[in-house]
């Protein structure tokens, strides 16, 4: 049966092309794989090959012709003894590109309604009479792991110097006495690699929580975490989940500069595929570990070196998590919205007991979780308060703060009595000096100035 | 025509070597159907086509059993089909369709399937190589005697993550077969401007892992090599390294000029060192098949891919509400 050879799209751009040259004649005899033609592309020259056997029985379009588009016939290969004349008329046949339905692809990404906020029901995140015990951000990381582990095989913590040192941070202290040294790993120096192998293991069906040192040596691993950990499940059409925790240290410690002192929660927060939490308080780093490690997506869990040994009250619960995507309010206000998650929560407290004396009334939420974030809490917060000021140690530019800022406007613009003002870090990297590395970070101060500036104080 | 070498290993069933000429022919078949099908607009971004280097696949699925796990680069049509995923599937996933294998969300370079223990389809080089040790060591730790193939390329060895697992592997004796697809070009650059030792194999040695190349047009050598791989993992010995010496006839993707080799020398491989050929010639040459019973195979073959390839044009686009699944897995 005659068949139409058709104008190839030779790149992924490509609409149009020359017909440089022939490198075949009618009636020459052609296998699989036989250049034919020479075509020149909106990017190079490309030879054009065979796919089917048969003789060239017309040439239909002659070398020097320019502008060529695909999918036009340009020749007409014939088998033995069979006429050109046959071939189908020179109409290509189109590709069958299905059409979208109009209607269903001009459905754009979920754009919440302006005004649809539903009034926000603070749910405790534990029952009445509970008892507590002090106890420091460490100890609550160690025994959310520590739990994990002693109920499901699967988990393991990997990472540099988490088993024989006992954690760089004291982080995973005592667990490889207790759990092994086949479940408390000591890696080499090799971030990239031992990230890929914690998302392959997890894969393979465990859940490993992997350390970084601190989160700025993550940057050797970011491509792992990205591109391999957030988006596989998307690309393989949901087959291939990702349970895993990448945990550690971010942002500014205390006079290390500008490598050692990165707060990334903007970062890992833009990703989807990701979940991000960065608690504050020692219950919530205690019940969103626990909740992380169950997730069966990937999760950045960001700590902070500062609040390792800040003790805080902590529920005694046999089972205690905290869901994601749920804000903690941790003081009611009327005047004034302050929004922070981390060791920012410090100085948003602060500026709240502050500004309670002075007889300005604070509400301050600590988001907990940057993705997925509780925007209905932050903003039914501001339809009562009618102003909002952001704290983080992060630099200003795509900050978390600028993303709630803009959420805000979109949302709850009619509510707002005041520009929303972003506390942040400075934009420079971090000096070692002491006194310039204080001037980087945000400050109570700082937090005291923007709220009132928003209250036109 | 250049006379072909004669490479016959004996005692080879003629079943077996009629599987291998099957299974190559079927994924060069494919391949000829996935370009032509680029060159009509219905396959986009980037094709990577496998065509030359069938035999390491087919070769190194014989030695795999099942349960075994694999692994590989953007040139990953020719691994799905000797693993046993449908070309159905495959070729949907090609044109991005709702029948394909990530439901039209992956596309050539990124298409899974857990059920055939197949785990990618990665885009970024080398990066699998690490996972592929990560799989790896989940059968470790869990008690598994299943070995995975890492396959990545001689461009993917210059990588330093896969030093980085090479290390761990060794250290931790993970049983993974890490399989070097030799093609000689990382793109467009031979591997003599590239790569400091012509023989990647050795490069395990400062790790203690063994290292061997290998024939890779010769699909009975490399069943034997990688037999002998899986025997030495799946032992509990730890990682190994195959270097499979290959060819890849077709450019690096659709849109390469192939201005960086010549036509004789992709012409040369494809007349003296066929890997399809060659069991072509094993078969007629033994008797174990006749003129008329390949052509038998040869048309089932064109069969399967007619019907891959129509469904792949006629399934239908993902549904739009399909942009907001799977990004998260439920709880």
């Amino acid at each position: 049966m005659a068949t139409n050879i058709l104008m190839p799209a030779l790149s992924p751009t490509m609409e149009e092309g020359t017909l440089a040259k022939w490198l075949v004649k009618e009636g020459d005899s052609v296998s699989s794989g036989d250049i034919l033609a020479e075509i020149e592309t909106d990017k190079a020259m490309m030879e054009f090959e065979a796919v089917d056997e048969g003789l060239i029985g017309k040439i239909l379009v002659d070398e020097g012709t320019e502008g060529v588009k695909v999918n036009s016939p340009i020749a007409v290969l014939v088998e033995e003894g069979e006429s050109a004349d046959c071939a189908a008329a020179p109409v290509a046949a189109a590709p069958e590109i299905a059409s979208v339905d109009k209607t269903q692809s001009s459905a754009a990404p979920e754009v919440p309604d302006a005004k649809a906020v539903m009034p926000v029901q603070v749910e405790p995140d534990w029952p009445d009479g509970t008892e507590f015990k002090s106890m420091t951000v460490r100890e609550a990381l160690n025994s959310a792991m520590a739990e994990e582990m002693r109920s499901d095989e699967t988990v393991f913590v990997m990472g540099e110097e988490v088993a024989e040192y006992q954690g760089a941070y004291k982080i995973t202290q005592g667990l490889l006495e207790e759990f092994g040294s086949k479940r408390v790993i000591d890696t080499p120096i090799t971030e990239h690699g031992f990230a890929g192998i914690g998302v392959g293991a997890a894969w393979g069906g465990l859940k490993p929580i992997v350390e970084f040192m601190t989160f700025n040596f993550a940057m050797q691993a970011i491509d792992q975490i990205i591109n391999s950990a957030a988006k596989t499940n998307y690309m393989s059409g949901g087959q291939l989940g990702c349970s895993i925790v990448f945990r550690g240290p971010n942002g500014a410690a205390a006079r290390v500069a500008a490598q050692h002192s990165q707060d990334y929660a903007a970062w890992y927060a833009h990703v989807p595929g990701l979940k991000v939490a960065q608690p504050y308080s020692a219950a919530d780093a205690k019940g969103l570990l626990k909740s992380a490690i169950r997730d069966p997506n990937p999760v950045i869990f960001l700590e902070n070196e500062i609040i390792y040994g800040k003790s805080f009250d902590v529920p005694v619960l046999d089972d205690f998590t905290i869901p994601f995507g749920k804000a903690r309010i941790w003081k009611e206000g009327d005047d004034v919205t302050i929004v922070s998650f981390g060791i920012g929560m410090s100085y948003a407290l602060e500026a709240a007991e502050k500004l309670s004396d002075d007889g300005v009334s604070a509400e301050v939420i600590d988001l907990r979780t940057l993705r997925p974030l509780d925007y209905d809490t932050v903003i039914s917060s501001v339809m009562k308060t009618n102003r909002c000021v952001t704290v983080e140690e992060g630099w200003p530019v795509a900050s978390i703060g600028n993303h709630v800022s803009a959420v805000l406007m979109e949302r709850a613009f009619d509510y707002l009595d005041a520009p929303v003002i972003c506390c942040a870090g400075k934009d420079v990297p971090m000096p070692y000096a002491a006194n310039l590395e204080k001037l980087a970070l945000t400050s109570t101060d700082e937090v005291l100035e923007a709220v009132k500036q928003v209250t036109y104080r | 025509m250049a006379t072909r070498k004669t490479r016959k290993k004996p005692n080879i069933s003629p079943e077996e070597l009629k599987h291998y000429y099957h299974d190559m022919l079927l994924i060069r078949r494919f391949e000829e159907k996935a370009g032509q099908l680029y060159g009509m607009g219905l396959i986009g971004g980037f094709c990577h086509l496998y065509i030359g280097q069938e035999a390491v696949v087919v070769g190194l699925e014989a030695a795999a059993e099942k349960g075994d796990k694999r692994i590989t680069t953007y040139r990953d049509h020719g691994h799905m089909l000797a693993c046993g995923m449908n070309p159905d599937g495959v070729m949907a996933e090609l044109t991005g369709r709702e029948g394909g294998y990530s439901k039209g969300k992956g596309g050539s370079m990124h298409m899974f399937s857990k059920d055939m223990h197949f785990y990618g389809g990665h885009g970024i080089v080398g990066a699998n190589v690490p996972l592929g040790a990560g799989l790896a060591f989940a059968d470790k730790y869990l008690g598994s005697d299943r070995v995975t193939f890492t396959y990545f390329g001689d461009g993917a060895a210059n990588q330093g993550q896969v030093y980085e697992t090479f290390n761990m592997a060794a250290l931790w004796q993970l049983p993974v077969i890490f399989v070097i697809e030799n093609n000689q070009y990382a793109m467009g650059t031979a591997q003599n401007r590239s790569t400091s030792t012509p023989d990647i194999h050795t490069r395990g040695q400062a790790f203690g892992i063994p290292g061997e190349a290998v024939d890779g047009m010769d699909v009975l050598a490399v069943k034997e090599a990688g037999q002998k791989a899986v025997d030495h993992c799946r032992s509990g010995r730890g990682p190994y390294i195959l270097e499979v010496k290959t060819y890849r006839y077709r450019g690096h993707s659709m849109s390469d000029p192939a201005k960086y080799r010549t036509r004789q020398e992709v012409q040369k491989v494809r007349e003296e060192k066929d890997a399809i050929e060659h069991v072509k010639d094993l078969l007629l040459a033994g008797k174990h098949a006749s003129e008329g019973e390949l052509k038998d195979i040869d048309k089932k073959i064109k069969e399967i891919i007619a019907k891959s390839a129509e469904f792949a044009k006629t399934s239908p686009e993902p549904n739009t509400s399909e942009l907001f699944t799977d990004v998260y897995t439920a709880a």
